[in-house]
């Protein structure tokens, strides 16, 4: 009953969050909920104990196929974005055949590879990737009503609540995955890949898994930037963006399912609130190297360590309490 | 049922190196076997290309009839034949239930759609069932909650047992399974061992602990430089003169 009041009162916060925003923080707002799902499926990835450096590319597979499917071939969006989420997952299980016969340093290092050669396709190939200036005019998402709210998506308000609820529900999904047996077995995968083998595991099947889940999330992620911001082309999804998601990653923690999420969002809050009011834009690499090298030092298990010393002291102060009482 | 497992001719070469030479032995079904000799004669060469972690250069690992070498350890696996590792390799960051949740994957496949949307409720309360019977088997039951890293010597030992012994296996084998033990926890072990013999489960050990050994096993093979020496029973074994010249020292080599 308590949860489930923290649950209708985050959602509630939730809900009423962007209308208290200017126009471009709830442009933002739009970007932080894709960005929280691409760097929640990072972390199934990083389950197995891999990492990659080719996710971000993985997410314009995504955005990319869904732009030529309403493109090209006239798909209706959603499903075009459904489809685009499937073809970055397909995509990555043809990828695990050269990536996953290399395994720490070299996977990091031939994910980057296999991630600048689909860069340097699009590139490449004016048909159908447009080249260096990419696709332009993808069609947005048709406008809907749901009775009592007008989804009309030239608002980024309407595009928030759209993109939070496919979120949320693929969280939910990324959740009950890393909660359930397959979940154990990703742990086991990377702590011990040896001992998990002569328990019978398929080390390479449930590697393939975790890459192609994860990549299909990313993809998702990216065909929802893709017909929200009308455009996708190679730089939007270059190591700059790999180096961001990264550090949300390493500064929020992966030992938990919120580390990454906490690391997104206190370092997008960060960099647009803080950063842009200050003037300080250009220094942003400068800053986020900072804060990167500044975590592994002080914080070395991340935003996330903070919260569960907090959680924690609250739940062994309760006794107390009732033993003071 | 005899013969059950059956390795022919085994030959393993490392570059030069031939770290196991032509070895050939049987073990029968339901029996505790050992595998001894001294430092550096193979053993766990052997036992590596039985599980699957090497592939033989040369020969094969007949299961039940079928040509088990060559294949992935996981399908070895499949098929019955569990391993444990020498020292204490474990999950040590996951908790000791959790270790065995890992043990129980082959009889409890866990399937993901099922697994979002909750439909393997019956298959997770199987899993954790079979995983806490297996870690009460052991002496472990209390222990569930704890971080596998934090266990005493002993006790991980214990755990890696029970990891194997979790996925209900034909065939277990144990490298070095009493090494870091006290005689009181190793004596323990062996009445534990005896009862998985019981159970049905066949035995394949590898040991130093030559009082532990000739205690279990109902048949020990001993090699020397990687070459089969002798086989039989443990008084055999005890008594019979290539054994003690390959363990002491022949008179012949030291003139």
């Amino acid at each position: 009953m308590r949860n489930f009041l923290i649950l209708l009162v985050g959602l509630a916060a939730l809900i009423a969050l962007p209308h208290g925003l200017s126009f471009s923080q709830q442009e933002i707002l739009v970007f932080l909920v894709i960005n929280v799902l691409l760097v929640t499926s990072y972390r199934l990835l990083t389950l197995t104990g891999e990492w990659s450096l080719g996710h971000v590319v993985i997410m314009g597979v995504g955005a990319y196929s869904s732009a030529l499917y309403t493109k090209e071939l006239g798909v209706y969006v959603p499903v075009s974005m459904l489809l685009g989420a499937v073809t970055a997952a397909l995509l990555a299980v043809l990828l695990s055949f050269p990536l996953f016969r290399m395994k720490g340093f070299y996977f990091l290092i031939g994910s980057f590879a296999a991630g600048e050669i689909i860069r340097l396709i699009w590139k490449r190939f004016r048909e159908p990737f447009g080249g260096v200036r990419g696709i332009s005019g993808i069609d947005p998402m048709p406008d809907f009503s749901v009775g009592f709210y007008q989804f009309d998506f030239f608002e980024p308000v309407s595009y928030y609540y759209f993109a939070g609820a496919i979120v949320i529900a693929c969280l939910w999904i990324l959740w009950r995955i890393e909660k359930s047996p397959v979940g154990l077995t990703f742990h086991a995968v990377h702590w011990q890949d040896k001992l998990a083998q002569a328990s019978g595991v398929n080390l390479r099947a449930y590697r393939t898994l975790a890459f192609a889940i994860a990549s299909g999330f990313a993809g998702l992620a990216g065909a929802l930037q893709g017909h929200y911001v009308g455009t996708v082309n190679p730089n939007s999804f270059d190591i700059e963006v790999m180096v961001f998601v990264l550090t949300w990653a390493i500064v929020g923690g992966t030992a938990t399912f919120y580390g990454p999420i906490l690391g997104c969002i206190v370092l997008t809050v960060l960099n647009e609130i803080v950063l842009r009011e200050m003037g300080l834009e250009q220094a942003r690499p400068l800053i986020y190297g900072a804060i990167m090298i500044l975590s592994i030092l002080f914080l070395p298990n991340g935003l996330e360590s903070l919260v569960q010393k907090a959680t924690r002291r609250k739940t062994t102060a309760k006794p107390e309490e009732k033993a003071a009482t | 049922m005899t013969d059950f497992l059956e390795v022919r001719n085994l030959t393993m070469r490392f570059g030069g190196l031939t770290a196991v030479d032509n070895l050939s032995f049987k073990v029968e079904h339901g029996s505790i076997h050992g595998l001894i000799g001294p430092n550096g004669a193979g053993k766990t060469t052997t036992f590596n290309m039985i599980s699957g972690f090497y592939t033989p250069t040369e020969g094969q690992i007949l299961l039940r009839g079928e040509d088990i070498s060559g294949l992935k350890m996981h399908e070895v696996a499949r098929r019955g034949v569990v391993r444990t590792f020498q020292h204490s390799t474990l999950f040590a960051e996951l908790t000791v239930l959790e270790n065995a949740l890992v043990g129980t994957h082959m009889p409890f496949r866990p399937n993901i759609f099922a697994a979002i949307i909750g439909w393997d409720k019956e298959d997770r309360r199987g899993a954790e069932a079979r995983a806490r019977e297996a870690l009460e088997f052991f002496g472990l039951g209390h222990l569930a909650e704890e971080r596998a890293g934090d266990l005493s010597h002993g006790h991980q030992r214990a755990l890696g047992m029970a990891v194997a012994y979790a996925s209900h296996p034909d065939v277990i084998l144990l490298d070095e399974p009493f090494t870091g033990m006290n005689p009181e926890e190793t004596k323990h072990m062996m009445g534990l061992m005896r009862r998985l013999k019981e159970d049905g489960i066949t035995i394949l050990l590898v040991e130093h602990d030559m009082q532990a050994i000739m205690g279990l096993c109902d048949t020990i093979t001993c090699m020397s430089f990687g070459k089969f020496l002798a086989e039989g029973g443990p008084s055999e074994i005890r008594n019979h003169p290539a054994v003690i010249e390959a363990y002491l020292g022949g008179a012949r080599h030291v003139a």
